[in-house]
């Protein structure tokens, strides 16, 4: 297991080194700079700017003292927040997208693999059809339209719930989770259906039937593990989407989080912001893949006793 | 009053294609202990009958349209749900097919024994795990104490069916149905499970419905046979009336389908050798010691055979599953990498060949496979699939493909108007003779033949051995015809090779086989065949055989 583990972090580096070289060049071949605004700056500041964050220097030499630094797990200093280094900035803003990440993948989850089993145990009726249709409806409707749609109904008009804001007003968090949540909610929906379509015409289904066990130990104990295994699958990429993804529902909420900071820091060429939150969430992506890889692997007993052995 | 009494049982399927009757006005009856067999071919309607019984049919698109069910008294059909799962697995309970798919993979052997005790005997789980093992040891697994926290890929197929019969005997049922317990297994554990429910049923005095397409193991089970073709019972009587005084027409095909004594013409091989073996070993890398591990062993599913055919033979080989025998024929073709030694087609050493030199070859040998279901591309039609080895090797021009297209379709019995169909639109047997046609097209020399019948019911399996041999004879073919089946093998094959553990443990003439098998291993395949009562009926067969 141990193995496993290391080689598929081994297999990651690779990987992060073409996403870092990636971002490294591309915000450089966007026009602007960090310093460059729209009133004149004298040529002699914006050099000792320059001379102060590196930018001086030939590109290749900025960019392996950044891989340097990226080696002691140092993102550098902000360029556009004086004082305060990339490692602050992400530390102060993730808790909260991680929490809101984390609602909105309960709503996805409770959601989703409800909708999913109920139509899964009727196929082709309209116990089927209706939750599949607003699963579709939920794929397709964005968050920036789904947002403010949720924020029209339950916070003006029926006044339930704040329309804005995080942690600050009661029952504030509810609406951004459920905007971030639904398109997931959606997607799990639908994972969820087709594995327990397959997993329902297996044989060993007729056979818990054929022992006379109540339909709801049928569907709970013997169908449910096989058939979420697509699902599980895809929690671990599912996270990593809604921590890297929430800058949309975050900027219609007003909450202070992660992503506000990502998307801002691409507005004002804040180089060293950008590298250091997409380096940051590649990583994130990665490992929650891993995750998900080694949940899967353990739920399937097959597997699972495979790599018990091999330890 | 009788356990059982099906009266005028009718189910249908209703599909796109339109209504089909799957179970066409079927009455019988089970006595208290008594075992009834249904026999019949796939789509015979046997195991729906039996389904229909517990309301385990999948509806839609299947419906019970009328009949009445009365098991003790009480009728199946019409009790509510509730009830009705009361006395599934409680007081009848189902052996299923295939074990390899009718156990839960996610759940222990235990957690999946101890529920109808659950359910049923409301139990607790230890009294219920305490009686689980118990019953495991009675179905003859070994340690059941430890067994019984195993999940059910680490049993072998037999072992995973003592488990199925465990569970379905577990809340001991007055009624037991088994629905082709045996046909997944290899043919010396299908004799060890057909003992383990003779026995439990002497012992338990239940009643059993055996459902089976196998005429040989239900004539040394069964008290009663009902025979059953396109959704209705044809004939149905005491086990001897059906096998030595057969009424119906159909009952008499059935028994003569089944392959018996040797081939009508032996072939005449000549002394050339086509083919020539020389120590052959395939490995494969072993992974069963998780994917994970770097100590990858070798499993050496070929182990140093060799053997000889001659020109014209048909040369059996015989072994049960993963006794390397599906290996050996697709290492003489070189379809897997080959280990170590030789392989001598006419003079050329295969092993090792460069891709260009072995084209040519190629042509010269061919291969039929087993499932002719999933052998077939579905996307292409017969024509193309005739065509494709026709215009590859350049034994054929645009102008005359047809022609050669049509004379092939001729040769392997297929009607010329089907010529743009596609495989879905034919029945296995005819999937099978397309499958042949594939493989004569190129005018081989060598045909290896994996299991081309096993995949059959005994009326097509009969016509495709007939088509095989008469071909063979036609063209002049060599073949290795790859097998379970011994009484197949002995019906088509010249001589035999009796597979174990990927070692050749034995090569004979095949009458020579059958009277005086020289190893223990051939001795044991040949005493696990289920035997056939003699039958006067069929005069052709030696009193003394095996079938």
């Amino acid at each position: 297991m141990l193995r496993f583990i290391l080689s598929r972090l081994l297999q990651a580096i690779p990987v992060l080194l073409v996403v870092i070289t990636a971002t490294f060049l591309l915000v450089r071949c966007a026009p602007g700079g960090p310093f460059s605004a729209e009133k004149a700056v004298p040529p002699e500041v914006v050099r000792a700017l320059e001379a102060q964050y590196r930018l001086d220097q030939p590109i290749w030499q900025q960019y392996l003292s950044y891989l340097g630094d990226l080696a002691h797990g140092e993102f550098g200093p902000s360029f556009r927040y004086p004082g305060r280094t990339v490692n602050e900035l992400i530390a102060g803003g993730l808790p909260i997208t991680a929490e809101l990440a984390f609602y909105a993948m309960l709503v996805a989850i409770l959601i989703g693999v409800c909708a999913g089993v109920i139509a899964a145990l009727r196929p082709n009726t309209p116990q089927d059809y209706l939750p599949m249709s607003a699963a579709m409806l939920g794929i397709c409707m964005p968050s920036f339209l789904m947002g403010p749609l949720l924020v029209l109904v339950f916070g003006i008009w029926l006044e339930w719930l704040p329309v804005s804001g995080w942690g600050e007003l009661a029952g504030d968090k509810i609406l951004p989770a459920i905007t971030l949540g639904t398109g997931y909610a959606a997607y799990i929906a639908r994972l969820s259906r087709g594995g327990m379509l397959e997993v329902m015409t297996q044989d060993y289904i007729r056979t818990a039937r054929a022992k006379g066990l109540p339909e709801r130990v049928v569907v709970l104990k013997h169908a449910l593990r096989g058939g979420l295994i697509p699902v599980v699958a895809f929690l671990g990429p599912a996270f990593a989407g809604l921590l890297s993804g929430s800058f949309v529902v975050e900027t219609i909420f007003q909450i202070p989080g992660l992503g506000r900071f990502y998307v801002q820091a691409a507005f004002n060429r804040d180089y060293t912001m950008i590298l250091g939150t997409t380096v940051f969430f590649a990583t994130l992506i990665v490992l929650f893949n891993l995750l998900s890889d080694i949940v899967a692997v353990w739920i399937n007993p097959k597997l699972r006793h495979q790599l018990s052995r091999s330890r | 009053m009788m356990l059982l009494n099906v009266d005028n049982l009718n189910v249908h399927f209703h599909t796109r294609a339109g209504v089909m009757k799957a179970v066409d006005g079927v009455s019988f009856s089970v006595d208290h202990g008594e075992i009834l067999a249904i026999v019949g071919e796939s789509g015979s309607g046997k195991s729906v009958t039996c389904y229909s019984l517990l309301n385990l049919i999948p509806q839609p698109p299947g419906k019970i349209e009328s009949g009445i069910a009365l098991f003790e008294g009480r009728d199946l059909l019409s009790m509510q749900p509730d009830t009705l799962r009361r006395i599934r697995g409680n007081e009848i309970g189902i052996i299923f097919q295939d074990p390899m798919t009718s156990l839960n993979p996610y759940l222990t052997v235990g957690e999946q024994l101890i529920e109808p005790l659950l359910y049923h005997r409301n139990l607790n789980r230890q009294q219920a795990l305490k009686r689980a093992v118990t019953m495991l040891d009675e179905v003859g697994i070994a340690d059941p104490e430890t067994r019984i926290h195993n999940y059910p890929h680490e049993f072998s197929g037999g072992m995973r069916q003592r488990v199925m019969i465990a569970m379905a005997m577990i809340a001991e049922p007055k009624l037991l149905i088994c629905d082709e317990p045996t046909t997944a297994l290899d043919v010396t554990i299908q004799a060890q499970i057909l003992s383990l429910i003779k026995a439990l049923q002497k012992r338990r005095i239940i009643a059993v419905i055996f459902i089976s397409h196998d005429l040989a193991v239900v004539a040394s089970l069964a008290d009663r046979v009902a025979v059953m073709k396109e959704g209705r019972i044809v004939e149905t009587g005491p086990v001897d009336d059906i096998f030595q005084k057969p009424r119906s027409g159909y009952t008499r095909t059935l028994l003569a389908s089944i392959p018996s004594g040797s081939k009508p013409h032996p072939s005449q091989p000549s002394d050339q050798p086509l083919l020539l073996i020389d120590r052959l070993t395939t490995c494969f890398a072993d992974n069963s010691g998780g994917w994970l591990s770097r100590q990858k062993a070798d499993k050496k599913a070929v182990n140093e055979v060799s053997l000889t055919i001659q020109r014209g033979e048909i040369l059996g080989l015989v072994g049960e599953s993963g006794s390397g025998k599906s290996t050996l024929g697709r290492s003489i073709l070189q379809l897997v990498p080959v280990t170590s030694g030789t392989v001598i087609f006419d003079g050329t050493d295969l092993v090792g060949l460069r891709q260009k030199r072995m084209t040519p070859l190629r042509r010269r040998m061919q291969m039929i496979f087993q499932d002719p279901y999933a052998s077939l591309n579905p996307r292409m039609t017969v024509f193309d699939c005739l065509a494709e080895p026709l215009l590859y090797h350049g034994l054929a021009t645009r102008k005359t493909v047809t022609a050669q297209v049509l004379a092939l379709m001729d040769d392997v019995g297929l009607a010329r108007a089907a010529i743009r169909k596609y495989p879905h639109e034919f029945s296995g047997g005819q999937r099978q003779r397309i499958a042949i046609g594939r493989a004569i097209a190129t005018k081989p020399e060598l045909i290896i033949a994996d299991e081309p019948v096993s995949a059959l019911d005994v009326t097509i399996q009969a016509q495709i051995l007939v088509l095989i041999l008469a071909l063979v004879e036609k063209h002049n073919l060599t073949m290795l015809f790859i097998s379970h089946d011994l009484s197949v093998v002995r019906y088509i094959a010249d001589r035999i090779a009796v597979m174990h553990h990927g070692e050749l443990v034995e090569i004979a003439e095949t009458e020579t086989l059958f009277a005086n098998p020289g190893h223990d291993y051939s001795r044991k395949l040949l005493s696990a065949i289920p035997a056939l009562s003699t039958n006067p009926t069929l005069s052709t067969r030696p009193p003394t055989k095996l079938v």
